[in-house]
C-alpha cells in the first residue's frame, strides 16, 4: 500500500510538473534558464552553489515545497536582498523554475 | 613522405609551443579579462587591443576578481568556488592553484605584496596565503551565527601598515586584521556597525573604509587613521521617505568614484547616483540616472563618471560630467554591460558586454566605440596598473 501511494504521488508530481512545463513554451524556458544562470547567479552563484544568497541545489531545497519556493521567487523576501521577480516572471514560470530547482537543474 | 609530414607537423607543434613561451616585454600595458562561464582568462595587450594568451582551468569564475603582484607579472584570481589561482601573465600559465574554501568573494594583496587574503562566504572567514607559493599563512574564522554556520565575510580590502579590513555580513561587524607579524595576526573587531554590510570600499589614500548596509539606511564609515574612534553611520537620511525599489543586482562599492573632494556612489534601490562631500559625508546632490547603478567609476582624472546598471537595465551605460553633474551621454553597448576598466591615464575605457561575447573599448574624449575584442561571456577586466593602488 505505501508503495502504491508513493507511485501515485510520483505520478501526480510528474503530471503536475508536466502541466507546468506545458505552460511555459520552450523558447521562454531557455530564457529562464539563462536568467537563472546569470541574473539569479549573481547572488546565488552561477552554478547555484551559493553566494550572498543560499545555494539553490536540490539537496538544500529538499525540505521546501514547490509552491513555497515559487512564492519566494515571485514575492522575494522582504528585509533580505532576495528581490520580488513578479515584474519579470509570471506565476506559472515561477512554478516551472521552482520545479526545475527541486529537480536539481544545473543552468 | 609521411615521415616528412610528421616531422614538419612536430616542428610546427614545437614552434607553436615555443611561441607560447614567455614574452619578453614590460607588463605595464597589459591586463586580464575574466571569461566567467568558461572558467578561463584572457591576457590582453591593452594598447594593441588584442589577446596574448587564453588560460583555462580556473573553475567557477562568476563574480571573480583579481589583484596583481607589485612587479605586475603575477595575477591572483579569486574564483567563486573558492579557487585561488596565480597566473604568470608573461608566460600565459598557471603557476599555482588551490581551492581554499567552498565559496568565496574576492581578495586583496598586502601593502608589501607578500600576502594574499581571501574572503569566504562558506565557511565564513578570511584566509591569508603567501603570495609566492599560496602556502597558508593564517586562517581567521568569522563570528559564528549558529552551531553550523559562521558569518559570511565581505568587502575585504588591503590597507596601509600591512592591514586587511573586511566586514561580516550576518553579524554586522568590521574587522581590522593586522598581518605585520604573519605568525601572529592581530584582529581588532568593531561590532554593531549596522545591519547586513554587503560590500565595502577603501578610499584611494587608504584612510576611509566604508561599508554599504543592506539591512538599513546609511553606510558605516571607519577612519583608519583613528580606528579607536570606531565606525559611524553616514548618509543615514539618504532615501528617507522615497520608495525603495527592489535590487536585482547588488551594487559594487569597489569602483566608488572620487573626483576632487566629492565621492560619487550608487543609490541602493534608487535610480540615482549620489554625490557626497568627503569629510562631512553630506549629500550634495542626487543625479537621476537610467536605472539602479552597479558600478560608479571615475575616469582617472575625475572629469567624468561612468555608470552601469542592474538587471533589467544592464544594456545601458551613462556618462556624467562631474562639473555640471549632468548625464552627458547614454550608450547602448548591448545586454549585460557588466564591468568597466579605465586605462590608467583615462584615455580609454574597456567594457564587458556579456550577451555579445565581446569587450568594447571606448575613447573617453569622443565617447565613441573604437575597438571590440571577442571574449566569451566576459565579466571583470583588470589592468596591471592596479598593482600600485591601495584597495584594488
Ligand atoms: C540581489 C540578490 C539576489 C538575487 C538577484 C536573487 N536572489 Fe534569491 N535569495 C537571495 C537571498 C539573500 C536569499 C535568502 C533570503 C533569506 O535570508 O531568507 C534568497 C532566497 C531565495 C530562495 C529561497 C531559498 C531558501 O533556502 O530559503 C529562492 C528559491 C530563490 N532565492 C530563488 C531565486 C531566483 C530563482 C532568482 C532569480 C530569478 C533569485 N533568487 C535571485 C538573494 C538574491
Amino acid at each position: 500500500m505505501p508503495r502504491t501511494i508513493a507511485v501515485m504521488t510520483a505520478l501526480l508530481i510528474a503530471a503536475s510538473s508536466a502541466a507546468v512545463a506545458a505552460d511555459v513554451p520552450p523558447q521562454r524556458q531557455a530564457e529562464l534558464r539563462y536568467l537563472l544562470k546569470h541574473d539569479c547567479g549573481s547572488c546565488h552563484g552561477m552554478r547555484l552553489e551559493g553566494g550572498l544568497g543560499p545555494a539553490l541545489t536540490a539537496r538544500r531545497l529538499a525540505p521546501y515545497g514547490v509552491d513555497f519556493l515559487a512564492l519566494t521567487i515571485i514575492q522575494g523576501r522582504p528585509g533580505t536582498p532576495m528581490p520580488p521577480w513578479r515584474p519579470f516572471i509570471s506565476e506559472p514560470e515561477a512554478q516551472w523554475l521552482a520545479t526545475q530547482l527541486k529537480q536539481g537543474i544545473r543552468p | 613522405m609521411r615521415l616528412m609530414r610528421y616531422l614538419l607537423s612536430a616542428l610546427l607543434l614545437y614552434s607553436g609551443q615555443a611561441s607560447a613561451e614567455c614574452l619578453t616585454r614590460g607588463t605595464g600595458d597589459m591586463g586580464i579579462v575574466i571569461e566567467r562561464a568558461a572558467g578561463s582568462v584572457q591576457v590582453v595587450d591593452r594598447r594593441a587591443h588584442r589577446a596574448l594568451f587564453r588560460i583555462e582551468g580556473l573553475g567557477d569564475l562568476s563574480h571573480a576578481s583579481a589583484v596583481y603582484s607589485p612587479d605586475e607579472r603575477y595575477a591572483y584570481i579569486f574564483g567563486r568556488d573558492g579557487g585561488l589561482t596565480r597566473l604568470d601573465i608573461l608566460c600565459g600559465t598557471i603557476t599555482h592553484r588551490i581551492v581554499q574554501g567552498g565559496n568565496s568573494i574576492g581578495g586583496a594583496i598586502s601593502q608589501d605584496g607578500n600576502l594574499i587574503a581571501v574572503s569566504n562566504y562558506e565557511p565564513g572567514g578570511v584566509k591569508v596565503f603567501a603570495a609566492s607559493d599560496l602556502r597558508l599563512v593564517a586562517d581567521i574564522p568569522a563570528t559564528p551565527v549558529n552551531s553550523e554556520k559562521r558569518s559570511k565575510t565581505v568587502g575585504l580590502v588591503d590597507a596601509g601598515e600591512q592591514r586587511f579590513v573586511y566586514s561580516l555580513y550576518d553579524t554586522g561587524e568590521t574587522w581590522i586584521l593586522d598581518m605585520s607579524d604573519p605568525a601572529n595576526p592581530v584582529i581588532q573587531k568593531h561590532e554593531k556597525i549596522g545591519q547586513l554590510p554587503y560590500d565595502a570600499l577603501i578610499t584611494r589614500d587608504g584612510r576611509y573604509y566604508i561599508a554599504g548596509l543592506f539591512g538599513q539606511d546609511g553606510l558605516a564609515l571607519l577612519d583608519l587613521w583613528h580606528p579607536e574612534r570606531g565606525t559611524r553611520l553616514i548618509l543615514e537620511d539618504y532615501g528617507k521617505g522615497e520608495q525603495k525599489l527592489p535590487v536585482y543586482k547588488m551594487p559594487h562599492l569597489e569602483g566608488w568614484a572620487m573626483a576632487g573632494n566629492r565621492a560619487f556612489l550608487p543609490g541602493v534601490g534608487h535610480h540615482q547616483v549620489l554625490v557626497v562631500e568627503r569629510g562631512e559625508w553630506n549629500t550634495l546632490a542626487k543625479i537621476p540616472v537610467y536605472g539602479q547603478p552597479v558600478f560608479v567609476m571615475a575616469r582617472p582624472d575625475g572629469r567624468q563618471i561612468w555608470v552601469n546598471f542592474a538587471f533589467p537595465d544592464n544594456d545601458t551605460i551613462q556618462v556624467i560630467d562631474t562639473e555640471t553633474l549632468k548625464v552627458v551621454k547614454t550608450l547602448k553597448p548591448g545586454k549585460g554591460a557588466l564591468h568597466m576598466e579605465f586605462a590608467p591615464r583615462g584615455e580609454e575605457v574597456w567594457i564587458s558586454i556579456r550577451d555579445k561575447d565581446e569587450v568594447q573599448v571606448y575613447d573617453t574624449r569622443k565617447l565613441q566605440l573604437t575597438h571590440t575584442l571577442p571574449v566569451a561571456k566576459p565579466s571583470g577586466i583588470f589592468f596591471t596598473a592596479r598593482a600600485h593602488t591601495t584597495g584594488l
